[in-house]
């Protein structure tokens, strides 16, 4: 796995630098003070900027990563050409351990059909004096003891809408002290300073996948503001310490090879990719204030994003999602899935992108917030596949009219519509094996 | 379906194993003198479960049997599956069945009845035996017989009271060890070297 890592970062970094040669733009530079000036002045509003950015392409979108991860093979794993009790007959190949549903149902205990939740309980039909009210009356308890375990607990069955942000940041251990403030301060003088070939990387992904969005594009200034401060963020560089990545170094010009001027590049070892964007996006309905919107996102990229674009083997690991998805597919929706694998249509070659996201930007915010609550609240990633198997379930009678892989993604094209909590628990709990 | 295969190991000639070797043999190790044994750590290849055998030394001439010290200790909880499979591992002898002292000769016996890998093995293989007890220590005498309060030797002229020196000195360090431990840990990260950040590409190590 660390190899496939280790060749997949070499070409990321063989494309940001042939792009770098092609265009002659290098891939840091210090801006001249008047360009400093105009910056500053415009920082509220980089949105309203239209630089040329044709010539530049996102570094890598997730279908190019997807083809990586298909590509993965153990060489001690005994792949032969017969058929065997445990061919996969999916695009993932590597045996990871994943959890069937048993396993899920115990895991996902909070989200059973006799236990209340935000997303289906609190539904104008069902009268507030059932769950709804007393379960705002326990979080604003929880609020008030400052008691980010019990907040952890508590946010498994959704979190009101008053309340979510103040959650979300008593789970995160984000508080606003005045050095968080300065911080923040400092990296936007960073940016100011420097002008690095990702933010340009960065302007393009969010002109192309968050302004377009008819929920996000009002977000579009402070998506900059945040991204560009990420890039200069050296305290992301810690998260590489359990991370199978490792951030792309080089060296001050004129001195390759001496370690003294040796640096990451960008500053915190991360390169954005097509539609990295998204995962600051929702967290702007939450959060108005600029360092307090960073943070949120830092500590939510550092717990959980990085994982859905680095190759490794851990249970919330990208190619855990993958093949967990597949395993659920296959075994509770198996008519389904073999007619999808007949048609050409893999059905992790649909899912994939949500799930990279994820999500973000399929679903409606309201019930994307709800998906990110329970994935605080169980610290996993996992909710991500069981919801794709649970979308699959939820359609497959369309999708098992379909005859092409273009037929069955315009069938799961728009899934703005969608409940995720009633999906999830008919899934996990309702559905007959 | 059981596959007991017992496979060939690569001992390591690495001056870490601390122990002298007499002979090293296909399946494990012999000593030359009967040694104690207090860990046993290795690199795990794809191997689902362990049985290590011991031969002890025995003081009459009736030949030394195998004994099992360690019974299918499961490394891969799912044989089919990755977890597990490449794990370090450390045994200790509070973990064996068996006493590990007067140990002779070492084997071990390695299983993985999935048909899914081609092969199986432990690496990185290292022995520990138990170190010398630490000798007993006798304490000085002073220690375990406190001489009586000595009189304060009287104060020279001009000079502070040393007890209220000491109680304002011992205020002082408290305010210092506060004061060190409310620093924050905020890292003001600079990312450029002396203010230039004007880069080469990037390098592929």
């Amino acid at each position: 796995m660390r190899k496939a890592q280790g060749s997949w970062e070499k070409r990321i970094l063989k494309s940001l630098n042939s792009m770098c040669t092609e265009l002659s733009i290098p891939l840091a530079r210090k801006r001249p003070v008047g360009e400093q000036k105009e910056l500053l002045n415009k920082w509220n509003e980089m949105g309203t900027d239209e630089p040329d950015l044709s010539l530049f392409r996102p570094v890598y979108a997730p279908k190019d990563f997807l083809e990586v991860l298909i590509n993965l093979r153990n060489p001690n794993y005994e792949s032969g050409d017969s058929l065997s009790f445990r061919t996969h007959l999916g695009l993932i190949q590597v045996p990871l351990k994943v959890k069937d549903i048993p396993e899920l149902k115990e895991f996902f205990v909070e989200l059973g059909l006799t236990t209340g939740q935000l997303g289906i309980d609190d539904s104008t039909q069902v009268p507030p004096e059932l769950f709804e009210n007393e379960h705002v009356r326990i979080g604003q308890k929880v609020l008030t003891e400052q008691d980010s375990a019990a907040a952890q607990q508590y946010i498994r069955q959704g979190s009101p809408t008053a309340l979510r942000a103040e959650l979300w940041a008593l789970i995160l251990n984000i508080s606003s002290h005045p050095e968080d403030i300065l911080y923040y301060e400092q990296l936007k003088t960073n940016v100011i300073q420097h002008d690095l070939l990702v933010d340009s990387l960065i302007y393009k992904d969010v002109k192309l996948t968050a302004s377009n969005d008819d929920y996000y594009f009002v977000f579009e200034d402070y998506l900059y503001q945040v991204l560009l401060c990420f890039s200069r963020d050296t305290s992301v560089l810690s998260h590489f310490a359990y991370n199978s990545a490792s951030p792309p170094k080089s060296y001050i010009r004129g001195k390759l090879g001496l370690e003294e001027y040796a640096v990451f590049y960008p500053p915190n070892g991360v390169i954005p990719f097509h539609g990295f964007s998204m995962y600051v996006a929702p967290l702007c309905f939450l959060y108005h204030e600029p360092s307090k919107l960073y943070q949120i996102f830092r500590e939510m990229y550092v717990r959980f994003f990085f994982r859905l674009h680095s190759i490794s083997s851990h249970p919330s690991g990208i190619v855990s999602l993958c093949l967990l998805f597949e395993t659920l597919l296959q075994t509770y929706l198996p008519q389904l899935f073999y007619h999808l694998r007949e048609i050409g249509a893999q059905p992790l070659r649909i899912s994939f992108k949500w799930m990279v996201r994820a999500f973000s930007g399929y679903l409606a915010t309201d019930q994307l917030l709800l998906l990110w609550d329970r994935i605080l609240g169980y610290n996993s990633l996992e909710i991500l596949a069981v919801l794709a198997a649970a979308v699959f379930a939820f359609r497959a009678v369309n999708l098992m009219e379909v005859t092409s892989l273009a037929a069955a993604e315009a069938v799961l094209a728009d899934l703005s519509t969608l409940k995720v909590m009633p999906l999830l628990q008919i899934f996990l709990f309702a559905t007959v094996t | 379906m059981n596959y007991p295969h017992t496979c060939c190991l690569p001992i390591p000639t690495d001056p870490a194993v601390q122990l002298k070797l007499h002979q090293d043999l296909p399946s494990g190790c012999s000593f030359q003198t009967p040694v104690t044994l207090q860990e046993i750590m290795f690199k795990n290849y794809y191997t689902a479960f362990l049985t290590i055998r011991v031969r002890q030394h025995t003081s009459t001439h009736t030949p030394a049997k195998w004994v099992t010290c360690l019974r299918d200790y499961c490394l891969m909880p799912d044989p089919h599956s990755e977890e597990g499979a490449q794990e370090y591992v450390s045994l200790f002898k509070h973990q064996m069945l068996c006493d590990m002292a007067q140990v002779l000769e070492l084997r071990l016996i390695l299983r993985q009845p999935s048909p899914l890998w081609l092969s199986f093995t432990v690496e990185e293989l290292q022995i520990f035996q138990q170190g010398p007890k630490s000798p007993s220590m006798t304490f000085p005498k002073w220690l375990s017989h406190p001489v009586p309060c000595e009189q304060p030797t009287p104060l020279l002229e001009g000079l502070p009271d040393p007890s209220r020196v000491s109680s304002e000195v011992q205020q002082m360090w408290a305010l210092t060890e506060m004061i060190r431990a409310s620093h924050t840990s905020t890292r003001i990260g600079r990312f450029d070297v002396d203010g230039c950040y004007d880069l080469n590409l990037l390098s592929y190590t």
